[in-house]
């Protein structure tokens, strides 16, 4: 099959982009997305122009690095499914696709396609830990831990980091993807210690670095490739507000030497 | 060059307590003194920065990809084992040690697998404590599941997903020490050489892939978590940005490549699809505990598998391997789908594939139990595929999984350049010709958190190193380099793309120095190799310039190193006549097509050393003695 590719061209961060027009001839179905702009890459080099960047790595949709917006879908037409993971058999002979980079106020542009998702790690650098260094910790099984406490902490987890609930958010909020961790580290006996600080700050660096706030749209849960539920939110929301009622100011108290 | 391995004197189970004690300590006040430059953060990379940090040591970390937490190790989906022997069934360190020697084919070093047998236990520990949600029992208890290789439950899990879950447990252990300033984190950013001054690593070359600035970095010591090489075939299960350009550039500047012919061979992926395909996607080897793996009796036969009745079928393991049927070993799982394809009996479009069935699964459990147990799975499998496995079988075919070599390191995980520490997939140490599903998690972070944080210490409190500059000559030469490097690429301006040279690369390499070697076929690959390395050399074309995000010179620069380490690949595949593990060389197999290891010739690790370009490489040997685990014919009939 052949498709229309409009995607958005820009050089370099700060530098002024537009949409390019390409023609992707002989699409196989069952090519990946990627696949098939790995083909149109070929060609342009083949032609002497330069590629499309487009940040992807393991392609089997777990590291959580590609991503793009796909005629207004982040991730593109097929629910629970990276772009990696998506093939050309969701589309037809004659479609006419947009490509175009998460669009988020905390996410610049660095080329083309690909965008600078560090604020995330910062989230993580605020609290997104547990306090632990590495050394003899107690025996695994000497905490017990419900199964479904177990269970419901892993649905939080399984986030990749992808960025598309941001790119999805009419806010261009982070609050899915702050409220998975929050809800994994916080569902966990070993994550309580931390539970209210963690939430305070890490809610905190999502405002720093630009996020918008949350007003339940739920087209994070929609854009999702892992269907984290925005129940999470709520619960982060929760977290959020009895630390902020009861929050006392953190004093060390030195010269115990 | 001399292969030291400074394995303690000692009884095995001993010999890394009394090491602990023996090695020289740097104290806590003087190792903020001290710089340490990590490559890589996957499970081993990450955990060791995050680890040092925590010691007091400056660490810089360094990935290619946008953040740590993309590294490839978050793919692992099975499990990690260790000898906890929650579940009571006799297991021991003794018995995971024992195992990890017998699946290797007696091809690792006793030491470093015992002190990774131990430690297994401290990881679980370390990952519960830092919140990792490990699948458990509806009494609270983690839960195990078994894995090939063994015959005790020792794995824990945590859903199809370990990897990424054990991955974030390191990522999360490594922002917080970012956070506090102990380790300064470039990501974005590869490194394209070492630098070695006075015959010590004291820092890389990178590039800032945004950039394109070229920089050099200084330490006291430098660690390479930096993965394997699998993706010189092209196609594999590794990320597509995996690759070998940093243990490649330390092996030109001296460290020895150990055993690198020896891969690991998937037999459960989905097949080829088509000449655009661009990576394959492992289905996880536990579907082999309910599956069937069959292919029609007749070559050439295209029914559809529902219209091909029972007596027409030839459940292939099943037959051959009757005690372990379909649950036989991975090497050798792969070589008889290998050859029942290349009977003619293969099949799906281009006739490279062999059922996975679960009909009878289905019929004996329900379909309702399969989705409990391989839900996720099938899911997957439809998506890439479009086919549902629960009416149709699947269609599996092996690829390349995992390199078991890699740079030669000693008992400290130092190889033979001082100061330059490997760990995790990149080091040869711990698996031997094979590796058992679920050790490659354990051993990266065995390495990262447990033994290299330590090791690191007794190198630095023992050498008194001097001071270094940017502006030392050595530096700036090796900078030269890597800029020259680069501009050569950018200005060949050819006709074939990078992606089209790596193609056919792999493709030799498939064929050649794949699943069955022979002597002819790897003496027919030495041949091609260094033409096509030529052809790359004066006919490539890599779009752009270096001063910006170009992904094309980035593939350039580690195709140009594949080209370099396939040779090598070749050169060990052929000096080995022997089979052994993953590798597997036609003219050594017993009379039913069995592996024939040659310990009185080949009990030992072949180290290569680099001596120059167009120069052939000098092997080094390291003698393999088993004490404790006597050597045995492994047997799965």
């Amino acid at each position: 099959m052949n498709l229309t590719l409009h995607v958005w061209r820009q050089p370099a961060a700060g530098a002024a982009g537009k949409f390019e027009r390409y023609e992707a001839r002989d699409v196989s179905p069952e090519m990946s997305f990627l696949e098939m702009l790995d083909v149109v890459n070929e060609g342009l080099i083949a032609a002497g122009q330069a590629p499309i960047a487009f940040d992807h790595d393991c392609r089997e949709g777990i590291c959580g690095m590609c991503g793009m917006m796909i005629s207004g879908a982040a991730h593109g037409p097929m629910k629970m499914t990276t772009t990696c993971q998506l093939h050309m058999r969701s589309f037809k002979d004659g479609d006419e696709l947009w490509l175009e980079p998460w669009r988020a106020r905390a996410f610049t542009v660095v080329r083309d396609l690909v965008v600078d998702r560090s604020a995330f790690d910062r989230i993580i650098q605020a609290g997104g830990f547990v306090s632990v260094n590495t050394g003899s910790p107690q025996d695994a099984n000497a905490i017990p831990i419900g199964k479904q406490e177990a269970d419901e902490a892993m649905d939080a987890a399984a986030c990749i980091g992808c960025g598309a609930c941001v790119a999805a958010c009419p806010n261009g909020s982070a609050s899915l993807f702050t409220a998975a961790k929050i809800s994994h580290l916080g569902l966990l006996p070993q994550g309580q210690p931390e539970r209210y600080r963690r939430a305070l700050r890490m809610v905190a660096q999502m405002d720093l670095e630009h996020f918008g706030g949350c007003t339940l749209f739920g087209e994070c849960q929609e854009a999702c490739p892992k269907g984290i539920s925005i129940d999470f939110i709520a619960r982060m929301n929760r977290d959020y507000l009895r630390a902020a009622a009861t929050a006392r100011e953190e004093r060390a108290v030195g010269g115990t030497g | 060059m001399e292969l030291k391995s400074r394995v303690p004197s000692a009884p095995v189970a001993e010999m890394w307590d009394r090491h602990k004690f023996e090695m020289k300590l740097v104290n806590p006040a003087n190792k903020r003194k001290y710089t340490v430059i990590v490559v890589g953060t996957g499970l081993a990379g990450a955990s060791a920065a995050a680890s040092m940090s925590e010691l007091g040591y400056q660490v810089k970390a360094f990935c290619f990809q946008d953040s740590p937490r993309r590294a490839h190790s978050i793919a692992a989906q099975g499990g990690i084992n260790a000898a906890k022997n929650y579940p009571n069934d006799g297991d021991s360190v003794w018995r995971l040690f024992y195992d990890t020697v017998k699946g290797g084919d007696f091809r690792a070093r006793e030491a470093n697998v015992y002190r990774l047998a131990q430690v297994s236990v401290n990881i679980i520990d370390q990952c519960v404590a830092q919140g990792v949600p490990f699948a458990r029992e509806y009494g609270g208890m983690l839960a195990n599941r078994s894995f090939g290789g063994a015959q005790v439950s020792r794995t824990f899990y945590a859903r199809g997903q370990t990897g990424q879950q054990l991955l974030l447990g390191a990522y999360q252990a490594l922002e917080k020490e970012i956070a506090r300033g102990g380790v300064t984190m470039f990501p974005r950013t590869e490194m394209l050489d070492l630098i070695v001054i006075d015959g010590r690593a004291r820092g890389i070359v990178a590039r800032d892939l945004v950039t394109g600035t070229v920089s050099s970095h200084l330490a006291d010591a430098v660690v390479l978590g930096t993965g394997g090489y699998g993706n010189v075939f092209f196609l594999s299960t590794n990320a597509k940005g995996s690759n070998v350009t940093a243990a490649w550039r330390a092996h030109k500047r001296g460290a020895a490549f150990a055993n690198p012919c020896f891969t690991q061979i998937h037999p459960t992926c989905i097949p080829v699809s088509g000449d655009h395909q661009s990576k394959l996607t492992l289905m996880s080897e536990s579907l082999r505990n309910d599956g069937r793996v069959w292919v029609p009796k007749k070559a050439g036969d295209t029914r559809p598998p529902n219209q091909i009745p029972e007596a027409e079928r030839d459940y292939y393991l099943e037959r051959k391997y009757p005690s372990f049927g379909n649950l036989s070993p991975r090497d050798i799982a792969s070589r008889a789908a290998k050859e029942v394809c290349d009977e003619g009996r293969g099949v799906g479009p281009g006739g490279r594939g062999v059922y996975l069935d679960f009909a009878d699964a289905i019929k004996r459990l329900g379909a309702d139990q399969i989705a409990e147990r391989y839900g996720n799975l099938f899911e997957m499998y439809e998506r890439i595929t479009a086919e549902n496995p629960y009416r149709v079988p699947m269609r599996i075919y092996p690829a390349v999984h995992y390199t078991m070599g890699g740079l030669w390191v000693d008992y400290n995980l130092m190889s033979t350049i001082p100061g330059l520490h490997v760990i995790g997939e990149a080091n040869f140490s711990d698996h031997g010709a094979n590796r058992l599903g679920a050790s490659a998690l354990m051993q990266g972070l065995a390495d990262g958190y447990f033994v290299l944080p330590l090791t690191i210490g007794d190198y630095l409190g023992s050498n008194k190193l001097e001071p270094v500059t940017l502006d030392h000559p050595e530096v700036r030469a090796t900078e030269a380099a890597v800029a020259g490097r680069t501009s050569t690429l950018l200005s060949i301006r050819g006709h074939r793309t990078v992606t089209s040279i790596h193609r056919e690369l792999g493709k030799l390499m498939w064929e050649y120095c794949g699943m069955a070697r022979t002597a002819d076929g790897l003496r027919h690959a030495l041949q091609e190799i260094p033409k096509l390395r030529d052809e790359f050399w004066h006919d490539v074309t890599v779009p752009g310039t270096g001063a910006e995000l170009n992904q094309s010179l980035e593939h350039a620069g580690r195709v140009a190193d594949f080209l370099e380490l396939a040779e090598l690949m070749c050169v060990d595949a052929l000096h080995r006549e022997e089979s052994c593990g993953g590798h597997f060389r036609v003219e050594h197999q017993t009379a039913d097509g069995e592996a024939l290891r040659d310990d009185e010739r080949f009990a030992y690790v072949a180290a290569w050393e680099y001596k120059g370009e167009g120069q052939a490489p000098v092997l080094h040997k390291e003698p393999l003695e088993f004490e404790n685990v006597h050597l045995a014919t492994r047997s799965y009939k």
